[in-house]
């Protein structure tokens, strides 16, 4: 019998990881990404990757680790699964630095570790300030490997359109646009892995890549796979605003000694310092967004009467900035004009990631059989809130799990789909194609993508009011309403960016609302949600994952308990260190 | 009353890989720190010339807009370069945008840079681990080693370096500064450097390091800094080595 074939749908740090672990099983692999896969988003993960080995003699260990990110989190991922990751961290480390990582040294010649947000621990390896672009090297080239031995076949320039699922619910395969050709296909396989990433164009400008338009997950969910805690979004406290994205400054930058501070009756106000001060500078993400919106909204306190506050490193020795920061100094540097190590950098925060995504259980599976999901597109390791450097982690875990999963799901399929299948499902995207090309109005996609991310940021990010989440869900209607009123520029049949766009636009407002509304259920706050009418933790009524299912009259809500067989939830505060919680 | 500052720029279209190749001008309101790619954004969201003609928006790759995933490489003004790095107040107007001409055009600003994947794919680009079970940590390596590794590790494939090479051509011809680089890479690491004489091999081959031709535009133009003609010294260094040694072989 032949081996069956696999399909991982994404080629960033998730995707990759999956086909090496599927290809070293032996079974081939036949891997879809929008750009070549050494373009994905996760190139832009700066800071680095954590694993708690120890090897500052800090007392650090994986539990440890894990308490930090549960803490992190304020208790709203599910704990099994995250130990696992934090146990696996050590391992992944090394494997990466077997793979050629090159990740900075000490003297000694050993991996070196820094410190990052939410924790008091050196746990954090780094390659300059690249480590996600210099990760997904070592795992191209892995794949590029399985590739030239004919395990691995890659469709770049493909995009994923929908599941392939038959009667009984399986995932049986998926179809694809050829991005030049503009040609649907269908590809059957035993095991299919969306690894797609998050949904940062959703918010119009972010951090994220103009690729991660989270379309990929919202077709699989209006297929039927479930969405959980899509309210959960990060907004990153350190971004260079521009007019076409938020540039990223890592949280490396204070994790070597950089400062937050805005000018205060004629002195620098290191705000976080005086008001965290057990993690000062270094609290997690969530917690510095929030002090930066109070500094500049409710205390009139941003620089030069802007939305802006400093982030200073002119204070630190311009060598080891070089060494261990130097990407991200030059980003600011070419884009600014001005130069990080003598005057401080101008930031704002900017929207992220996404905590939330497609449910799937402890192995990486979602509700659809044969579907599995990996990356920052599932929702498993961050609950609330994401810790820096768990980002990287997570992805390489969640791939590390999900190959073998999906190797064993896929020879436990023997029976041969039903026919007719595939033509079914071409078909059906091929109509979609054809009714977006003779879409014919005075609206531009593009522009109302703009007007939903403005409507988005605006409303559903760092500070959520009830009134204007449910402005924002109106407006979500009215776009989707204008939707059909598109007009193309492009009707060309090569290459057609704008098609793709349109077809992308509809999953993000579908997506969109699942974020909105999740938002304006879930009435307490936690974590990166925050609800000024709601400001306390509820864990009576909301210690619970969201999910979403859709139907033609929107999302459908319902909620189900965390694990929380671990580590009891406690409150969550860092002006002072955490107690970690017993233990191994 | 003044006129409304605005930024001009003229575009070089192509429908496709065999059609010929027209001028379109566009004008987009000025605003503080557009670059090329948020220029490009702002003409799709109004795909008009200033002839006030309505056309099909332009067409281009980009992705990161931070200069690290190497998608958005055109030629602006000319020269080659990352148009979401090209601040456009730093440049004269018109913006005249033209795709790399040492690649197929696949449409507009789009080019076919398979070539260069193809190519790490030649030199055998990876370290050949034997699995990704635990095995413990990897080699020890020198702060000094690894800061000339990241160095060469930061090579985006965006194929500037190939585009300034007069030895490079759209039918083959020379590898290229950027697969030359890599292979050092992995003959740095300690496990790479365990099969180096692979990558060697392929590059005394055809189009091979012995087609330099020493003009040193590559590492003029390379927007990462990487150090391209050391790279080339070196791995000509280790072929010459390599030689002698095979002749001893035989």
């Amino acid at each position: 019998m032949p081996s069956p074939r696999t399909i991982v749908v994404g080629g960033g740090l998730a995707g990759l990881m999956t086909t090496i672990r599927i290809a070293e099983a032996g079974l081939p692999v036949d891997l879809f990404s929008i750009v070549p896969v050494k373009r994905s988003h996760s190139v832009c993960a700066q800071g680095g990757i954590n694993a708690a080995v120890n090897w500052k003699g800090e007392g650090d260990s994986p539990w440890r680790h894990f308490d930090d990110t549960i803490y992190g989190g304020d208790f709203l991922a599910n704990q099994p699964p995250v130990l696992r990751m934090c146990e696996a961290g050590p391992g992944i480390i090394f494997l990466l630095d077997r793979m050629g990582v090159t990740f900075n040294r000490t003297d000694e010649g050993l991996l070196d570790f820094r410190r990052f947000g939410g924790t008091l621990h050196h746990r954090t390896a780094f390659a300059g300030a690249t480590t996600g672009q210099q990760l997904v090297y070592a795992l191209d080239e892995q794949v590029r490997r399985h590739e030239a031995a004919g395990l691995v076949t890659k469709h770049e320039g493909w995009e994923f359109c929908s599941l392939v699922v038959d009667e009984s619910g399986h995932c049986q395969g998926i179809t694809a646009l050829d991005l030049r050709a503009m040609v649907v296909r269908a590809f059957p396989s035993a095991a299919v892995l969306l690894a797609t990433g998050g949904p940062g164009i959703v918010f119009g400008k972010s951090t994220n890549s103009l690729v991660n338009t989270g379309s990929a997950a919202a077709a699989a969910y209006q297929q039927g796979v479930h969405y959980a805690n899509g309210e959960f979004i990060q907004v990153h406290p350190t971004a260079i605003p521009g007019p076409d994205k938020l540039r990223l400054v890592s949280e490396s930058i204070r994790g070597e000694g950089g400062r937050l501070w805005v000018p205060h009756d004629g002195r620098p106000w290191y705000f976080l310092e005086e008001w965290y001060p057990a993690y000062g500078n270094l609290v997690p993400r969530d917690i510095a967004t929030r002090a930066i919106f109070k500094v500049v909204f409710e205390l009139g306190l941003g620089v030069g009467g802007e939305p802006m506050v400093y982030l200073d490193v002119s204070h630190l020795d311009p060598v080891m900035l070089e060494r261990k920061c130097g990407g991200v100094l030059e980003i600011y540097e070419k884009f600014v004009g001005e130069d990080p190590t003598k005057v401080p950098m101008k930031i704002f925060p900017g929207m992220h990631y996404s905590m939330g995504g497609l449910w799937v259980d402890y192995d990486h599976m979602t509700n659809v059989p044969g579907l599995f999901a990996a990356g920052e597109v599932d929702y498993q390791y961050h609950g609330a809130n994401r810790l820096g450097a768990n980002s990287l982690l997570s992805c390489l875990y969640s791939g590390k799990v999900a190959g073998p999963a999906m190797v064993a799901y896929a020879r436990g399929q023997t029976a041969a789909p039903a026919n007719g299948i595939f033509e079914h499902e071409t078909k059906r995207q091929e109509d979609v194609y054809a009714r977006i090309m003779r879409l014919e109005g005075p609206e531009n996609a593009y522009a109302l993508a703009r007007e939903m991310g403005e409507w988005m940021t605006a409303n559903v990010t760092v500070i959520r009011q009830n009134r204007k989440l449910r402005e924002t869900d109106d407006k979500l209607l009215e776009l989707k309403d204008r939707f059909g009123r598109i007009g193309l520029s492009d009707r060309g049949r090569w290459a057609n960016q704008e098609v793709a766009f349109v077809r992308q636009l509809w999953n993000m407002l579908e997506l969109a609302r699942v974020i909105t509304l999740g938002a304006f259920r879930r009435d307490e706050s936690r974590g990166a949600h925050y609800k000024p009418e709601f400001p306390n933790r509820d864990d009576a009524r909301w210690l619970r994952t969201t999910k979403a299912r859709w139907t033609s009259d929107g999302p459908l809500f319902s909620d189900e308990p965390v694990d929380v067989s671990l580590i009891a939830p406690r409150p969550r505060k860092y002006d002072v260190a955490t107690e970690v919680s017993g233990g191994r | 009353m003044a006129a409304e500052r605005t930024i001009d720029l003229r575009v070089r279209r192509q429908d496709g890989p065999d059609a010929s190749p027209y001028w379109q001008r566009f004008r987009i309101p000025w605003a503080p720190q557009h670059n090329v790619v948020s220029a490009l954004l702002e003409i799709r969201r109004r795909p008009v010339t200033t002839a006030g003609e309505r056309v099909p928006a332009p067409v281009w790759e980009a992705s990161c807009l931070e200069e690290v995933c190497g998608s958005c490489a055109m030629l602006v003004n000319g020269t080659p370069r990352m148009a979401c790095m090209a601040l456009c107040d730093r440049l004269a107007q018109p913006i005249v945008l033209e795709p790399l001409q040492k690649f197929p055009v696949v449409r507009d600003l789009i080019v076919d840079r398979s070539r260069m994947f193809e190519a790490l794919k030649r030199i055998k680009g990876w370290i050949p681990i034997d699995g990704t079970y635990d095995l413990g940590p990897g080699p020890k390596i020198a702060p000094d080693r690894q800061a000339l590794m990241y160095g060469l590790d930061r090579c985006i494939t965006c194929g500037c370096c190939l585009e300034v090479c007069p030895q490079v051509h759209r039918e083959g011809g020379f590898i290229g500064a950027a697969a030359i680089s890599q292979a050092l890479l992995f003959n740095l690491h300690p496990t790479g450097e365990m099969h180096k004489e692979e990558r060697l091999d392929v590059l005394m081959g055809p189009g091979g390091i012995a087609d330099c031709g020493n003009a040193q535009n590559c590492v003029e133009v390379c927007p990462k800094s990487i150090p391209l003609t050391f790279a080339i010294g070196e791995i000509g260094r280790q072929t010459t080595l390599k030689w002698i040694k095979d002749i001893f072989r035989r």
